[in-house]
């Protein structure tokens, strides 16, 4: 596993006239992905029996999105199938069942898309997507992602890096805390109709969280637009925290003086601290953290997938400083 | 009537391949890699919803031969109840063996310290006698102590129940729907329940003037 240094990805770097054009390329195809994606979930809408209700490739018509690769974000695990990824997760605005977001998703209008920036911060409003992605080089990132109920997976995403985002939008003093809201359309989103969880989904990090270089926002995987089962357009990746802290299809950013109540945190405080860091000593309540079930590469896969959970999901030699005195047992 | 029970006997067999058609379907499933992202979740819920499934058919017999008056049904109580520890038994092993694998020695810690982990285990233990004194020479030579044993299944249904409940993290819809049908099993058991259900009911299916032949098979 080699993970960047701060240093790697300063934000506000110079961009080389080659990737400003191959970044204009990405938005045009992020934009004509999306419509793909959405009219393949139509016709996949139709009633079929088991797996592969939705695409389980990549559409081969639709082109790739023009993406950077840096080796410091590339951790070596072998890689979850596309499949996989796009058919077992956990969306409950669209069902809670893991199978259901792949199924019910397929109404979902992730385009044309605007985030609302509010909070302690000078520059606030409601921004186009286009608007908040022109300015950034879409890059690759394949991150482990550790879901609390203990599997995992191992996912290239594609996006840009969250802190080089919320710079542009210049923070004040009192911006503590970073609040993330998932869009809430109970038309297209068939889980909304059950209080499985107090809508709409909102998350949260800490600034500085926030700011580190791995914390990453997403517009696609596998080098193709997000399905919206995965939480298109625009999603939240932190890959060392558990992956509920991750919010999908994401509406509205807020900047805070005091810490955000967050949507698992609220349904059981003491099953879900507001930090969630992946930590294998801290147990969930009911489960074991130790340990963890890999999805990941193809063909027969049912002995040998259980592996040793890592603290901070393997990214502490990063991260693990943002927390130097505090108790992971207290604030888990 | 001897025709009747030669019924019972010779269906006896079909219930049996009925019962292991689960199996069936999840070793094919296994075997073609159709058990979907992830395959080792899917196999310890299938088969723990199977044990529980058949164990609550057991729970069911009785109350179904007060209501049919169709008694002989509980010949078929005994095979619903060891597939029931079969399945169980398969539950637990594909969890120590397929999904802790190497980890195996880390089940000591999760009974001790996980009460989910704990009431399923509590639950296949008490299985054990239930099996083993399932048998025909068993009844005969533990006579009432038999039937005393035997109410454990009770205790083992309970478990079962709340180990699927305490495992679900937040649409807790499915166990508590195994939860209210093992609570009407439990609740029809009561002596008050029991009357109200034997008032109003037809002649015909009184349990001491059997049912007509249409009705029964």
């Amino acid at each position: 596993m080699r993970i960047g240094k701060l240093s790697d990805i300063r934000a506000g770097e110079i961009t080389p006239e080659s990737i400003y054009q191959r970044r204009r390329d990405a938005l045009k195809m992020l934009g004509l992905g999306a419509i793909g994606l959405v009219a393949g979930c139509s016709a996949g809408n139709a009633p079929s029996t088991g797996a592969g209700t939705a695409t389980a490739e990549p559409n081969p018509d639709e082109k790739p999105l023009a993406i950077t690769k840096k080796d410091e974000y590339v951790v070596s695990d072998p890689q979850t199938s596309y499949k996989d990824a796009t058919h077992y997760n956990n969306y409950y605005e669209f069902g809670t069942d893991k199978s259901d977001p792949a199924r019910t998703s397929g109404q979902f209008k992730p385009q044309p898309w605007s985030v609302e920036i509010a909070g302690h911060a000078e520059v606030v409003g409601k921004f186009t997507l286009e608007d908040i992605l022109k300015p950034h080089a879409l890059e690759e990132r394949v991150y482990r992602h550790r879901c609390v109920e203990g599997w995992s997976m191992v996912i290239p995403w594609s996006g840009i890096a969250l802190g080089d985002l919320l710079k542009r939008f210049k923070p004040t003093a009192q911006a503590k805390y970073v609040a993330f809201t998932t869009v809430q359309r109970p038309a297209e989103m068939p889980g909304l109709a059950r209080d499985v969880l107090d809508w709409p989904y909102r998350e949260g990090l800490r600034i500085d969280e926030a700011m580190h270089p791995l914390a990453f926002l997403a517009v696609g995987l596998y080098g193709r637009a997000l399905p919206n089962q995965n939480g298109a357009p625009l999603r939240l990746i932190v890959p060392w925290k558990y992956g509920f802290k991750g919010a999908k299809s994401i509406v509205k950013i807020e900047f805070l003086e005091n810490m955000p109540r967050t949507t698992w945190n609220l349904a059981a405080p003491n099953e879900y601290g507001f930090y969630s860091n992946v930590n294998p000593a801290v147990d969930h309540p009911r489960w074991s953290q130790r340990t963890e079930r890999r999805i990941a590469g193809d063909g027969f896969s049912v002995f040998g997938n259980r592996i040793e959970t890592k603290p901070f999901n393997g990214y502490a030699d990063q991260v693990a400083s943002l927390y130097a005195g505090m108790d992971l047992r207290k604030d888990f | 009537m001897t025709l009747f029970r030669d019924r019972i006997a010779a269906s006896k067999p079909l219930l049996f391949l009925l019962c292991l058609v689960p199996l069936v379907l999840l070793g094919s499933d296994t075997l073609r890699n159709a058990l979907g992202p992830d395959p080792v979740a899917q196999l310890e819920h299938a088969t723990g919803l199977w044990a529980l499934r058949l164990l609550l058919a057991t729970l069911a017999v009785t109350p179904l031969r007060r209501l049919t008056g169709w008694h002989k049904l509980v010949r078929y109580r005994r095979m619903l109840g060891l597939f029931a520890f079969f399945y169980a038994s398969v539950h637990l092993a594909v969890y120590l063996f397929v999904d802790l694998g190497g980890y195996w020695a880390d089940i000591f810690a999760q009974i001790a310290k996980k009460p989910y982990v704990t009431v399923g285990f509590l639950a296949w233990l008490l299985l054990i006698p239930l099996a083993f004194t399932s048998t025909q020479k068993m009844m005969r030579r533990l006579g009432r102590r038999w039937q005393t044993l035997h109410r454990l299944v009770y205790a083992t249904a309970l478990l079962a129940c709340l180990h699927f409940l305490w495992l679900v993290k937040a649409d807790k819809r499915e166990p508590l729907i195994y939860f209210a049908a093992f609570a009407v099993l439990m609740l029809w058991r009561l002596p008050w329940a029991q009357r109200l259900s034997s008032t109003g009911r037809r002649p015909s299916r009184l349990p001491h003037s059997p049912a007509p032949r249409t009705q029964s098979d």
